[in-house]
């Protein structure tokens, strides 16, 4: 039945943004791009999962992907470092830049292509192997390292950098994953920035760690931001209020709306960013 | 006073925090600053001084819409929870009240200009800047109470609004007398009257910030009936003047 509803004017008020509440948002000015997704489709199958999504990511900041289950937003960040090649079925049309070049170029390696774009997922996922070794895998294949003390050094640097070296450096020769669940996670991010890449991208990295282990996740995301352009995918809109600086809201497959994260939640442009931000969807 | 409170892993939400803290400091620098020259613009009788005083309230304005910004901004990405959410609460009432003292003191230098030609009886003059002296101390107080997180402070400065309401009606009376006299007083002491009527509401803009000081570090709200002191709006009037 079709609800009779006056439709409501909407009365939109632009809210100035103090400068201060925007600390860590890029002016425009200073906004650099590092990639760009341009009238991306993907099917599985017969079933397409995005439509004409296009988006730009900008350097030294991070991106926050949300939006309901099956919205897409999974679906996209693979698509950034081309993860989506492996599922048998996947198809994809539209293009994806890194730094102006098109990385679904046949000219690109997709491994080395994901030395420049890490990934980081839902469940921590260290190797077998000692907390040392989960670090020196990358920089040891990609060739990262002349001697076994430039590796030691590429080693201790990722887990300080990730915030884990302190709480680890005397069992760097233990598992990895004797690790708790939010060390992990950090270990598998030391892991990924080992190799320096550019970008890094994340897959509900909290959604499996305790509050006070999300809360150290998002501070390191704050620091890493600093050189690093990030793109979250989170079920939280929270947390995606707190880490980011652009959040972009995916639904049914379609980007429905990209802005400062500020604005999204306080001042979005569309109906259905509202109602979604405010657990009004349905 | 409440114990340090430990810090946040995240440190910008930390830093927001004491962003917000500062701004409420300087806001309240501001306001003490309006007050305690708007009161002597009018005991000098000092039109340039009135005129520079009337022109900070500005800053205090601006800086009201930037704490209120800043703590919506807050509200949506940090998710505040506890002492934190007290402490943007807080931020926002004080930030309400200060405006309000900011305004109120730009009143009474408005007064000061229009008076400044009037000859102005002494005795009048000195209660009045006692009044202003001893709610510029409340407002002192009170916000060095909110800085420490200091609620038993901010409990003394609520009782002691007192004070205030009483020399308020002492001057009240006074000033009745005054115009009584002489007519021609009545233009004189109208202007003083609202001012200090201004200077009373001031102490107990005070009296709220106590309130919110007490809010914030307790969690509850001061449950003690605050002592009334101003009772001049049931205070008769004496329409025909009484012969003698």
């Amino acid at each position: 039945m079709e609800a009779k509803v006056a439709a409501r004017p909407v009365v939109r008020v632009q809210m100035p943004v103090p400068p201060e509440a925007t600390e860590g948002m890029l002016p425009a000015a200073e906004r650099e791009l590092k990639m760009t997704a341009r009238d991306v489709n993907v099917w599985y199958g017969e079933k397409q999962a995005l439509f004409d999504v296009s988006l730009d990511i900008f350097d030294r900041s991070v991106t926050a992907l949300i939006g309901p289950s099956g919205c897409g937003k999974s679906t996209f960040l693979r698509a950034l470092d081309r993860m989506n090649d492996v599922i048998e079925g996947c198809r994809m049309t539209g293009e994806i830049t890194l730094d102006g070049e098109d990385i679904y170029s046949p000219e690109v390696d997709p491994v080395q292509l994901r030395a420049r774009v890490g990934m980081v997922f839902q469940k921590p996922n260290p190797f077998p192997k000692s907390i040392f070794e989960n670090v020196a895998y990358g920089p040891r294949i990609h060739g990262l390292a002349g001697s076994k003390a430039e590796l030691e050094e590429i080693v201790i640097k990722s887990l300080t950098r990730a915030g884990l070296f302190e709480e680890v450096k005397d069992r760097l020769n233990e598992s990895g994953t004797g690790l708790s669940g939010g060390q992990q996670q950090r270990l598998c991010i030391a892991r990924a920035i080992s190799v320096n890449p550019e970008v890094l991208l994340m897959d509900e990295p909290c959604s499996a760690l305790d509050p006070i282990a999300t809360a150290r996740i998002e501070a390191l995301m704050e620091e890493l931001k600093e050189s690093l352009c990030i793109v979250i995918v989170t079920h939280s809109m929270q947390q995606a209020a707190r880490v980011s600086q652009r959040t972009a809201f995916f639904h049914l497959g379609k980007l429905v709306e990209v802005d400062d994260t500020v604005r999204m939640f306080t001042n979005p442009a569309d109906t259905r960013t509202q109602d979604y931000v405010t657990g009004r969807f349905g | 006073m409440m114990d340090k409170q430990h810090e946040h892993i995240v440190r910008s939400y930390e830093e927001e925090l004491e962003l917000l803290n500062n701004k409420i400091a300087k806001m309240g620098g501001l306001a003490e600053q309006v007050l305690g020259q708007s009161i002597d613009a009018l005991e000098r009788r000092d039109p340039e001084l009135a005129a520079s005083t009337i022109n900070e309230d500005e800053a205090i304005d601006a800086l009201e819409r930037e704490i209120e910004e800043q703590a919506v901004v807050m509200i949506a990405r940090r998710q505040p929870m506890a002492y934190d959410l007290r402490q943007i609460m807080a931020a926002l009432r004080i930030a309400g009240d200060l405006e309000r003292i900011g305004d109120l003191g730009k009143n009474i230098a408005k007064r000061a200009v229009a008076v400044v030609s009037e000859q102005q009886p002494k005795q009048l003059m000195l209660g009045l800047k006692h009044m202003g002296e001893l709610a510029l101390a409340q407002l002192k107080e009170v916000l060095d109470a909110f800085i420490e997180r200091d609620a038993d402070r901010a409990l003394k400065v609520w009782y002691k609004d007192e004070e205030i309401d009483a020399m308020y009606n002492s001057l009240f009376r006074e000033l009745l007398t005054y115009m009584m006299e002489d007519p021609r007083n009545i233009g004189l002491c109208t202007h003083l009257l609202f001012g200090a009527k201004n200077i009373e509401r001031i102490g107990d803009h005070a009296t709220n910030i106590a309130e919110t000081v007490y809010y914030l570090v307790h969690g509850a709200a001061i449950t003690d009936q605050r002592p009334k002191g101003d009772t001049t709006s049931s205070t008769p009037v004496p329409l025909k003047r009484s012969a003698g």
